[in-house]
């Protein structure tokens, strides 16, 4: 083969070769362990070798299992509240951050987004010692407000599992969304800003009328960013309540429960429905929320 | 561009409302201190005897000899503590290359070439982006069983270095690298693969270093598929290492030993993003925002 032939080769084959790796891995690595969990959701399953056909059997025993139901709950509850309180303060925080007169703006937008980097066991294993009923810097800070000591008992209690698991988490997440709405506030056009002020429309209504439109595709990506991240919940309260749910169970989370029967229990055949079902509930949510922002729109 | 100040956008802070003015800056410090506190104590925990961490909020000030190193030399002598430090450091680092290199291949493929069953793989890509993980979790474990990857790297290093993710933010990237520039290379005698090493890749650079950072954090950060994979203590990542520790007995009063190991989980990472962290914002900005 003549040099010119073989250098029209390589440019030739180039891409294939490129895209190859990805590829591969890709089919093997990812579309096979998909199928593969499809067909294990039809098996009752004994660790990795023993495994009985049940049909969907699974699924149906899934519908019937209080256990899981309540895995649902706290799982949708702690999505839902986090985000409730996560885009106020996020978009607040980026509306004071967006406005060039406020000084050390870089600062202040270092302190808010570096809480991201801590991975959520060792944010979990900082908020238990944070958490803790005497040496915790939270009841101590309660404490000075309240003017004597508490004692608030944080993960013992079953009614403060929501909170200490929101709080936990916000810490990490509000500064992650400021990031995104300080993006998206500096690419709204200030053209329409000065249109909306020649108009005579005030504050409120420049927020309501430009820069809420302005950044609605951010918000969306948030809300989904937000609600998917929230349905995996698993390492905080796995890590925050020492391997367990938590008392009464209150931190039980979908895929807390697809561990505990795959990977405690060895049961893979129904972890893989867990998973499949936790897929469908988040495309359900997800696609709800697209249509109503879409349609809120339009009104 | 963000830290630009001139670059600001409007707000509601006029120059005749000084009150205004300074409760935003109330409010900003607020703020801040509620995200920077945690740090602090946490950092100050470390040094104290475990009494001291029952009388002292922060620091035991007007007695400082109390401040004591015992917390780190008992992480250290009680568990494989470097050890898992090495091994998180060895698996981050290992992850990021080769993601960073097959990404931004692969990416440079889809961005700059036509070719046969392009379509495809961008649809099958689109299909699995949001898929998540967990799904994978129980077909991926049987996959590793018949490997005969249990209990070793090649399980989590291997399946890793696929990112769909990653394949978009570098397509998204490359196809700003000027066609006119590849063609110039080509008559100079470049080869394809060096076309993309020395040609697109110092164009994407700021994607490179805000893809970089978010890989070892997902890496450093990763639990549960470790947590699957690795039986041996001595394989431990940090990650695993701690969520051990923190359900053994022994550590259920020694805050100060728990806190040490986190302070040392956190603190490469906090140094990374200090480093990487305009990069790193402006790529995940960009993303958002052009989406």
């Amino acid at each position: 083969m003549s040099r010119d032939r073989l250098w029209n080769l390589q440019a030739r084959l180039a891409p294939y070769l490129f895209v190859l790796p990805f590829v591969l891995l890709f089919v093997v690595f990812l579309l096979y362990p998909i199928w593969r969990s499809i067909v294990l959701s039809f098996y009752k399953s004994a660790g990795p070798r023993k495994e009985i056909y049940v049909g969907l059997g699974n699924y149906a025993f899934l519908l019937k299992d209080r256990l899981f139901w309540l895995a649902v709950a706290n799982t949708a509850m702690f999505t839902l509240l986090s985000l409730l309180i996560q885009i106020p303060a996020s978009l607040g925080l980026a509306l004071i951050l967006n406005n060039k007169r406020v000084k050390l703006r870089g600062v202040f937008r270092f302190a808010f987004f570096t809480t991201h980097v801590v991975g959520s066991v060792f944010l979990a294993v900082l908020f238990a010692m944070l958490l803790a009923p005497r040496a915790g810097l939270v009841n101590r800070a309660l404490g000075l407000f309240v003017g004597h000591p508490v004692e608030v008992n944080w993960l013992g209690e079953p009614n403060l599992v929501m909170p200490a698991l929101l709080l936990a988490s916000l810490w990490v997440s509000v500064g992650f969304g400021m990031i995104y709405f300080l993006a998206a506030l500096q690419a709204v056009e200030k053209e329409l800003y000065e249109a909306a002020e020649v108009d005579g429309a005030g504050k409120w209504a420049q927020f309501r009328h430009v820069t809420l439109p302005g950044i609605k595709p951010v918000m969306i990506f948030i809300i989904l960013i937000g609600t998917i991240g929230g349905f995996q919940l698993f390492e905080l309260p796995y890590v925050l309540f020492q391997g367990g749910a938590g008392p009464k169970q209150r931190g039980l989370t979908i895929v807390m429960y697809l561990y505990q029967h795959g990977f405690e229990s060895g049961n893979l055949g129904y972890a893989a429905a867990i998973g499949w079902v936790l897929l469908l509930l988040i495309l359900a949510v997800a696609i709800v929320q697209v249509r109503t922002m879409r349609a809120t729109q339009e009104a | 561009m963000m830290q630009d100040e001139s670059e600001a956008g409007t707000g509601s802070v006029g120059p005749a409302e000084p009150v205004k003015f300074a409760m935003v800056h109330v409010a900003l410090v607020a703020g801040a201190a509620l995200a920077l506190t945690p740090f602090l104590w946490l950092i100050c925990a470390t040094v104290k005897r475990g009494d001291d961490l029952f009388t002292y909020a922060f620091l035991p000030w007007g007695n400082l000899g109390r401040l004591t190193l015992a917390n780190f030399q008992a992480l250290f002598k009680q568990q494989p503590f470097a050890v898992w430090m090495l091994n998180s450091l060895f698996l981050a680092a290992a992850q990021t290359v080769l993601v960073v290199t097959l990404s931004s291949l692969g990416g440079f493929a889809l961005a700059k070439y036509q070719f046969r069953g392009k379509k495809l793989v961008m649809l099958l890509m689109l299909g699995t982006m949001l898929l998540p993980g967990q799904v994978l979790l129980t077909g991926g474990y049987e996959l590793m069983y018949k490997f005969g990857w249990i209990n070793s790297y090649a399980s989590i290093l291997v399946p890793g270095a696929v990112s769909v993710f990653g394949m978009f933010l570098f397509r998204q990237a490359m196809q700003g690298v000027p066609d006119e520039l590849l063609a110039a290379g080509r008559v100079d005698g470049c080869s394809e693969l060096r076309l993309w090493w020395e040609v697109a890749l110092p164009i994407v650079r700021p994607m490179i270093g805000a893809f970089t950072l978010m890989s070892f954090l997902a890496s450093w950060n990763s639990f549960l598929w470790p947590q699957i994979m690795l039986q041996d203590e001595i394989k431990y990542n940090l990650t695993m290492g701690l969520a051990n520790m923190i359900q053994l007995p022994e550590y259920r009063e020694e805050y100060g030993v728990l806190m040490a190991g986190t302070l040392l989980s956190i603190t490469p990472v906090v140094i990374l993003f200090f480093v990487l962290q305009k990069d790193f914002i402006a790529g995940l900005a960009s993303g958002a925002v052009k989406g």
